[in-house]
């Protein structure tokens, strides 16, 4: 029996609500019209290569990725290209995107392999590997989004020694990836394996809170066929999917801060992109779908969807049986991390992972008070910072202090304002915090530039 | 009893000179040479210490006064003219006069003209709300009405409009220093000129959405339908990203956008009422190009441009009277109650 | 397109919350105190009853009057802290103190310990505290006349008998030149001073039921195990050397921990959040120098008792160890190396 571990500092415990950690993945139907945004991905926006009126095939390269930290975009649909707007999308703004209108057939793009078969060979060197995970345009799935061609580069002078997947799911309601270990466990190892051999790499881990046992059983079962690939039992706490948690979980390193994961000789990467690199690789399927938990306390039927990047939430939201009655709030994502929708009109990309609802009970905020100075934030923050005094040094504008006091490691996992007894708006603070210390980092890199 | 008296008196005499000796030795070896003007321009100042003028602190600013050549990039905006010619005297140098500035709010999506569709909860903080999404309307760029500039203002010119949930500017107080301009996150404040008899015009709108998106999300809002940039004669209007803008320093007052704009998205402040014009038929010729002709913006008021929206929601004397009401006297006390 | 009827609440992340709540922490330290509580009330009798009830009511009054008509703000007495302050304060003073002073170390503790800071969460000393070394400086005489527990005392207020507390005979007894082993014949036997049978104020007594309260404000985690310990340990240790170095003089550990108001001030008093440092490097720094001061005070300061002086001393250097006590970042990278 392999010894269950956690990481060590902080964390905590919230209800974990997998209402659908036994519903199977149904096909959700395609969109009446897809608004497929520019900026799904960490980085520089994608430069449309399509204009109003062009016809497109499903998984055809509609934008392409400018700049080094940008990815592609293909077509989800077959269709045709009604405007390049702006639309609303889950960062509360409107962003520049393509609206697809849907056709009735389904036309493929060339070149694609859409059969379901198990691929296990993979004739393909290192570099052909990362080419092809760029040019399927595929992004970290677990929420971040990072471009994972850039994350499969390491820079030189840095070698990986291990891969770790993230199987941790430690969301709230999320069960997405839950469900892939169980249907897809195959091509979750092969595609680990993929992952390995771009890295030059012999040892994967794949870490899994233990709340899903089932899935544990059933990729330690099957793992052994696949090689030097190992299934590490999580405790279950909160923010354990983070990847600096998860590595210090599994391997007992810290990541050093301002650094990468790299820097320990670690790749992270979720289940959900272990499958989409899978797919890019073995059948040159580009990243034009993923899987999307729908679920809330008051909703009857929590379930588990496959759905194509672009869908508006609404048509999913209708399709998996409505919006429940007396929702005041809907999550993109998951309750700790996940944002807030204004408009059921924003698509699901490629980083959402759920659309949570919440009833009028559990949808408002209570007022906050004083900080009573519990340190309770302090012994819950896994970046070993202290929120309390980051809210405090934000709210009265003292941004030198707050960037001497770490704020940039700050993971925003949430962990602080969830246990502050008296309701304290800490990340909302320390978020802007944040943001105002790295606007101030990147002026001053930038003033930098002409003297190299 | 007298014995300690006369002790006391000498000892204590004694101490007390001996010190204030030391005392003035120590303050001749380390006395810092200053050049004794600076204290002069210090008291000159207003000593509010608001930064407005760039410098850390009224005692700075005297500093960079008296080390400098001349005054052309140094400006006291609270002091103002007076302040700065006393400065001018005491330095022996020439100053121009600049014109008075004023802190402008270029947003009108106020509740009536601005639909909320959603409810914040949060911190009563508008740079947080602003990194969270784009507001409770369809407006992303307009006022979130959380009062960072009210409380950024430390000249009591800036109070929130519980009617209207925008900040209004109490000219009388503003002294242009700046500081809102820097507390709100959405650009929306500006410094503006003030014309003859503190009059301004300008666009109280910087949505750059396209015309009908805009419209729909705040009936007052700017279309960028470049009507104002045709009717001016003075090149003061430019148009960018769907919104009009008109430069302080080229316009000339003459409110000849302002009779064109189908929105009512330019202001105009502190003019007379336009004289009231003889009953219009419904579609009427726009007067011809000099646009001395005094109009009145009421309800009859209509454009013979045929694409627009003819719903023509203009509210007529809203302009001209809540203009007036920006020099208000009663000033509520600001609300900045955080959610509690 | 907004949905007919629908308004959503937009709000940051995380949009659920642990059920904590300052209510809740209130109310499990005061279920912490009863068992205090009652041992007051069985060795006390009517005078720990009129005192904790004088006090505890004074308090929430001055809270409530002083937030509702001074502050103007909304009065938060339902948070039960102005309860505890109450309680901590009756068991900090001797059952036969008249009404009129508690009284006004209520006022002081809340008014100048509590809400001239700014209410709960920006005091700098701990309210009960304050309030006590007021009483204690203003009124020594009545502070310092404590009813001997039990048998006629227990119908009795003001005209209990009194007697001195195990620290005020040693205090004097030293100074008369006797030595402590001839002192501890006159005093109760250890299990009699674990169990309460001895002069004292209303809460100092029982270190078994402040032990029972402190335990279970650690098992639920309302407090944490680091003030307490370090507290005890470095009396232990300090008073320990003490002793050995001449046990005529000085008195033994086990004494001075079951003496005076060691136990209380260490479980309810010295880990009063707000009073506190943040992190466990900070925690135990603070009880390190509360318990040094303590027994500093006890053996060669002018009060036989200096557990209120070492805490609210304490209580002043935290904001400095809170400085120089940061959490340990993860993925700290050291000036010189990795």
């Amino acid at each position: 029996m392999v010894a269950v571990k956690t990481f060590k500092k902080g964390g905590v415990h919230p209800e974990d609500n997998k209402f659908s950690a036994d519903k199977p993945f149904v096909k959700a139907p395609l969109p009446k019209m897809a608004i497929v945004h520019l900026t799904q991905h960490l980085g520089a926006p994608a430069k449309p290569l399509v204009k109003k009126g062009d016809k497109v095939k499903t998984g055809q390269l509609i934008a392409e990725a400018s700049g080094f930290i940008s990815a592609n975009i293909h077509s989800p649909v077959t269709g045709k290209i009604m405007k390049i707007e702006k639309a609303i999308d889950a960062s509360g703004y409107k962003k520049d995107a393509i609206f697809i209108k849907v056709d009735k057939e389904e036309i493929w793009e060339d070149g694609i392999d859409l059969t379901t078969d198990l691929v296990k060979d993979i004739p393909y060197s290192p570099q052909e590997i990362v080419e092809k995970v760029k040019k399927a345009g595929i992004v970290g799935m677990g929420g971040a989004t990072f471009p994972t061609n850039v994350k499969l580069s390491p820079p030189p002078g840095k070698k990986a020694e291990y891969v770790i997947i993230n199987g941790v799911e430690c969301e709230p309601y999320l069960t997405v990836d839950h469900r892939s270990m169980l249907e897809m466990g195959h091509e979750l190892m092969v595609g680990t394996k993929i992952l390995m051999k771009a890295l030059g790499v012999d040892k994967a881990i794949i870490g899994i809170e233990n709340n899903k046992p089932d899935a544990i059983k059933h990729l330690s079962e099957i793992a052994p066929e696949y090689g030097n690939i190992t299934i590490q039992p999580l405790k279950m706490k909160y923010p354990q999917g983070g990847e600096k948690q998860l590595i210090n979980a599994i391997l007992g390193r810290e990541v050093p801060s301002g650094g990468l994961p790299i820097d320990v000789g670690v790749v992270v990467q979720n289940v959900g992109t272990t499958i989409a690199v899978y797919r890019a690789v073995t059948k040159n399927m580009p990243l034009i779908e993923r899987t999307v938990t729908v679920s809330g306390k008051n909703f009857s039927n929590p379930s588990n969807y496959i759905v194509r990047i672009g869908t508006p939430i609404k048509e999913l939201v209708d399709f998996a049986g409505g919006i429940p009655e007396n929702t005041e709030k809907i999550i993109a994502g998951g309750p700790m991390t996940g944002k807030a929708l204004s408009s059921l009109d924003v698509p699901v990309q490629k980083g959402t992972s759920g659309v949570v609802f919440f009833a009028s009970e559990e949808a408002h905020r209570k007022p906050y008070q004083d900080c009573i100075r519990c340190a309770r934030c302090v012994s819950v923050c896994p970046a070993g910072l202290e929120p309390y005094l980051l809210m405090s040094l934000t709210e009265h504008q003292m941004f030198d202090k707050v960037r001497k006091e770490h704020v940039t490691d700050c993971i925003e996992c949430g962990s602080c304002s969830y246990i502050c007894p008296t309701n304290r708006p800490l990340l909302d603070y320390i978020r802007l915090g944040k943001k105002t210390v790295m606007d101030q980092i990147r002026a001053e890199r930038a003033k930098q530039q002409p003297k190299k | 009893m007298s014995d300690v008296l006369l002790n006391s008196v000498i000892v204590l005499g004694i101490v007390g000179s001996v010190s204030a000796l030391i005392l003035y030795f120590v303050a001749q070896k380390f006395k810092v040479e200053e050049d004794p003007r600076i204290d002069d321009i210090e008291e000159a100042l207003p000593n509010a210490n608001c930064g407005g003028c760039g410098y850390p602190g009224c005692r700075a600013f005297a500093e960079a006064c008296a080390k400098s050549d001349n005054l052309d990039n140094l400006y006291c905006p609270v002091g103002g003219n007076d302040v700065m010619k006393k400065v001018a005297t005491i330095l022996g140098m020439e100053v121009q006069e600049q014109k008075r500035q004023v802190a402008v709010v270029r947003c009108a999506g106020s509740y009536d003209n601005r639909e909320h569709h959603n409810e914040y909860e949060g911190p009563e903080n508008c740079a947080v709300a602003h990194q969270l999404y784009g507001g409770e309307t369809d407006c992303h760029y307009g006022c979130l009405g959380l009062a960072d500039c009210v409380r950024a203002c430390n000249f009591d010119a800036l109070h929130m409009d519980k009617k209207t949930g925008l900040p209004v500017v109490n000219e009388d107080n503003c002294t242009a220093c700046g500081a809102c301009v820097e507390a709100c996150p959405r650009d929306i404040i500006e410094l503006r000129v003030l014309g003859k008899r503190d009059r301004k015009i300008f666009v109280s709108c910087i949505n750059e959405d396209k015309g009908g998106a805009a419209k729909k999300a705040c009936s007052v809002a700017c279309i960028g339908c470049g009507l104002c940039y045709d009717a001016c004669k003075f090149d003061a209007i430019t148009m960018f990203e769907n919104l009009a803008y008109i430069d302080d320093k080229k316009c000339v007052l003459c409110r000849a956008c302002v009779e064109v704009c189908p929105t009512n998205a330019i202001w105009e402040v502190n003019f007379p009422p336009r004289k009231p014009k003889p009953a219009k038929k419904k579609v009427a010729a726009k007067p011809t190009a000099n646009n001395t002709t005094p109009q009145t913006k009421e309800e009859n008021k209509v454009i013979n441009v045929t694409d627009l929206p003819k719903e023509n929601t203009s509210k007529p004397d809203e302009n001209t009277v809540e203009n007036k009401d920006n020099k208000t006297e009663n000033k509520e006390d600001t609300n900045s109650n955080e959610n509690k | 397109m907004k949905e007919n009827k629908l308004k959503l609440v937009i709000s940051h992340s995380p949009h659920v919350h642990a059920k904590s709540s300052v209510n809740k922490i209130m109310y499990m330290v005061i279920i912490a105190l009863l068992p205090a509580l009652i041992v007051s009330l069985a060795y006390f009798g009517l005078g720990a009853l009129i005192v904790t009830l004088t006090a505890v009511l004074s308090a929430v009054f001055f809270e409530w009057f002083i937030q509702k008509f001074l502050l103007k703000v909304k009065p938060t007495i339902t948070d039960g802290s102005a309860i505890i302050t109450g309680l901590l304060l009756a068991f900090n003073v001797p059952s036969n103190l008249p009404i009129w002073i508690i009284i006004i170390g209520s006022l002081v503790a809340i008014g100048i310990g509590k809400m001239s800071f700014g209410g709960l969460g920006n005091n700098i000393f701990n309210p009960a505290l304050v309030g006590r070394v007021f009483l204690l400086i203003s009124f020594p005489v009545q502070m310092t006349s404590w009813p001997t527990p039990g048998g006629q005392n227990l119908t009795k207020y003001f005209d209990a008998t009194t007697g001195a507390t195990p620290l005020g005979l040693i205090k004097e007894g030293v100074k008369n030149g006797e030595t402590i082993q001839q002192l501890m014949t006159k005093l109760p036997s250890y299990w009699d001073m674990f169990i309460g049978q001895m002069g004292g104020s209303l809460g100092e007594m029982s270190a078994l039921a402040i032990l029972i309260g402190g335990l279970f404000l650690i098992w639920k985690k309302v407090i944490t195990w680091h003030i307490p310990t370090s507290i005890i340990v470095t009396v232990a240790i300090f008073a320990g050397i003490l002793h050995l170095a001449d046990p005529t003089k000085y008195a033994d550990p086990l004494f001075q921990l079951l003496t005076g108001g060691l136990m209380l001030g260490s479980f309810f008093m010295a880990t009063d959040m707000v009073t506190s440092p943040m992190t466990p490097k900070g925690m135990i720094i603070f009880g390190v120098g509360i318990g040094i001061l303590v027994v500093a005070i006890r053996v060669w300061g002018a009060y036989p008792e200096g557990m209120s002086f070492a805490i609210l001393i304490m209580n002043a250097f935290v904001p400095l160890i809170n400085m120089y006590s940061k959490p340990k970042l993860y993925g700290e990278v050291k000036k010189n190396g990795k």
